[in-house]
């Protein structure tokens, strides 16, 4: 898999929040994204900021731009520092919440994606890597 | 900090959401809305939601709180103008916005107000849930 373009930005805010939609919508138009693949897409990443800011005390998002053969992809890193996640498999149960949403963020945002991968430990923080391709 | 008005159209108030809303925007929306729909004693809201390019799981409770605080302060809340690929989104994402009635455009969200309101609001009530 080549990647051909990366940032990072912060993901620390509500406004942040707001940001990580913008241009992960900019770069998934760039990469070709149909209107529904961006929707998607642009949505699992404001599900996942949201708990990057929320429970995870902020922390970064970094952007690839990836092709691979003729495949285009996005592929999306959020990482945070925070308490971590003890029980993966419960928290990636539709409806749980440790907090007052819906309980649909990860799984919801592991639906709207084509590669979902969660690491994360108590104490260690959280990764959440999420792609999807064209 | 930017507001987002709230406009009244006979007895129903009408919320335009044109910008990508951050969530402290959200939550100001819930009580303006609340206090708007006392003030004016509407029946009905309208949420218009055309220019929403994405609706995520925290804009999908906003919708529905505002249905319920609506609900128990006697008025109807339809969601007008979902784009159809924020439809197939939230559907995969799991939310169904099942309190939450929606219409395609103003107009029909209107007819909708009116249909209910003569129906009465304690019907829809039952079907919450």
């Amino acid at each position: 898999m080549l990647v051909e373009k990366t940032d990072t930005v912060p993901v620390r805010s509500s406004e942040d929040i707001v940001r990580v939609r913008q241009i992960v919508r900019k770069w998934a138009i760039e990469a070709g994204f149909s209107l529904v693949d961006q929707t998607k897409i642009v949505t699992a990443a404001s599900e996942i900021a949201r708990n990057t800011v929320d429970y995870g005390g902020g922390g970064t998002l970094l952007l690839e731009s990836v092709r691979e053969g003729v495949r285009r992809g996005l592929r999306l890193v959020f990482e945070d520092r925070g308490p971590g996640i003890a029980d993966l498999k419960l928290a990636m149960t539709d409806g749980y919440t440790s907090g007052t949403g819906l309980g649909l963020g990860l799984s919801g945002a592991k639906r709207l994606c084509n590669e979902f991968k969660v690491e994360s430990a108590p104490g260690q923080g959280t990764k959440v890597m999420l792609a999807r391709w064209r | 900090m930017g507001e987002i008005p709230i406009m009244r159209i006979r007895d129903c108030l009408l919320v335009t959401i044109q910008v990508d809303m951050h969530d402290r925007m959200a939550m100001a929306l819930q009580e303006d809305l609340a206090e708007k729909i006392v003030a004016t004693r509407a029946r009905g809201v309208m949420i218009d939601i055309s220019a929403l390019e994405i609706v995520d799981s925290f804009i999908g409770r906003m919708l529905n709180n505002i249905a319920a605080i609506s609900r128990v302060l006697d008025a109807v809340t339809v969601v007008v103008g979902m784009q159809p690929a924020v439809a197939i989104t939230l559907v995969e994402l799991g939310l169904t916005l099942s309190g939450v009635r929606t219409a395609l455009d103003v107009d029909r969200g209107l007819a909708v107000v009116r249909r209910e309101i003569d129906r009465g609001v304690d019907d829809l009530a039952r079907r919450e849930d």
